[in-house]
């Protein structure tokens, strides 16, 4: 697995976020087992101690769960994936509205500049 | 939580020229430690104080409980700057003159080692390179089973390919019941790898703490921070 970390941000929340990616996307699904810390902390190169906690937050959020002597797998809460899509889109929806209002759109030119777009996007696509 | 390494107000001066200034710092047990400072900023001299070479001129220091001594030259593993290793030497000799020197070497993992490192049994150690020879050494620290590993500078002078296979092998060889503590001034390189941080400038210690702290309040890299504190 190849990463490109930026080192600004902790570490172990940047683990989680790839993490979190690959159960939206699908490319992990419920009771998928996830490598071991040790395994992970290998192949990223970074200290097994932050792979345990990525682990644990993401056990205290309910997003994995930990079987003892067998490993950490995805959860399998039936909402839990959607949940996770709607955090992450809110994510993006924020810093995308933040970023416009700082090049001075107010809230109706964010509208019409994304319904726009996406009207665009959909005749090209 | 036990400390493997405290270390209390120590100072060391050769002659006029003070080098450490009042070094306190705690190692606990299952962390890797990063010390970080440029050239001529007293890590090397801690460390040697550290691995029971050099004698500092005030202040304590305990190794597992104990004054470096006996004692803690057997549980600490030590990766010095300088060559060590005899020019004739082919790799095997130089493996088994650390299994003759100490009786946690593990001469199965220095094999496992050496075929990860791509490194050649057969080979004399005049003929390798400073990357290979620099693979070489922390194969032989790496394969001790030891409680505290101290390796000063292990990236200097290694191409960046060399450098991602000694972090691999440094990562995958850390082990729950020992501690590192790892000198650098390739911040950039190997930053993901600490737990705590301290910063050293002319022999006192200037920040310190947990990095993923340290990103979190300062809103910056490691890498960043070291140069900001050493511009």
């Amino acid at each position: 697995m190849v990463t490109e970390f930026n080192d600004k941000t902790p570490i172990y929340l940047q683990i989680m976020d790839i993490i979190k990616m690959n159960i939206v996307t699908g490319k992990l699904k419920a009771n998928d087992k996830l490598p071991s810390v040790r395994e992970m902390a290998t192949n990223l190169n970074v200290n097994p101690n932050t792979l345990q906690r990525s682990y644990q937050e993401l056990e205290r959020l309910k997003i994995v769960y930990t079987q003892r002597g067998t490993g950490t797998f995805v959860g399998e809460e039936k909402d839990m994936v959607d949940d996770l899509k709607r955090e992450m889109a809110k994510e993006v929806i924020d810093s995308f509205i933040l970023r416009m209002k700082n090049l001075g759109f107010n809230d109706n030119e964010i509208i019409k500049s994304v319904s726009k777009e996406t009207m665009e996007v959909k005749s090209n696509g | 939580m036990d400390n493997i390494l405290e270390a209390k107000e120590i100072r060391k001066s050769y002659l006029n020229k003070k080098a450490l200034r009042g070094i306190n710092l705690n190692i606990p047990l299952g962390k890797i430690v990063g010390l970080l400072g440029p050239n001529g900023s007293g890590k090397t001299t801690f460390l040697k104080i550290a691995a029971g070479i050099l004698h500092q001129s005030k202040g304590e220091i305990l190794i597992d409980g104990n004054i470096p001594g006996v004692h803690s030259k057997s549980i600490v593993s030590y990766l010095p700057d300088n060559e060590y290793l005899l020019k004739w030497m082919k790799v095997k000799d130089a493996v088994m003159y650390f299994k003759d020197f100490y009786s946690d070497f593990d001469e199965i993992k220095a094999k496992e080692l050496l075929v990860f490192m791509n490194l050649d049994e057969n080979d004399v150690v005049k003929s390798l390179s400073k990357g290979m020879k620099e693979k070489l050494k922390l194969t032989l620290v790496l394969s001790r089973k030891a409680k505290l590993y101290i390796l000063d500078e292990p990236l200097g002078g290694v191409d960046p390919t060399a450098r991602e296979k000694i972090l691999n092998a440094i990562v995958s060889n850390f082990s729950k019941d020992s501690s590192m503590i790892i000198t650098t001034h390739l911040v950039n390189d190997i930053e993901r790898i600490f737990d705590d941080v301290a910063f050293i400038s002319e022999g006192e210690i200037v920040l310190e703490g947990n990095a993923e702290e340290l990103r979190t309040s300062r809103k910056k890299s490691i890498d960043e921070l070291y140069r900001e504190v050493f511009q």
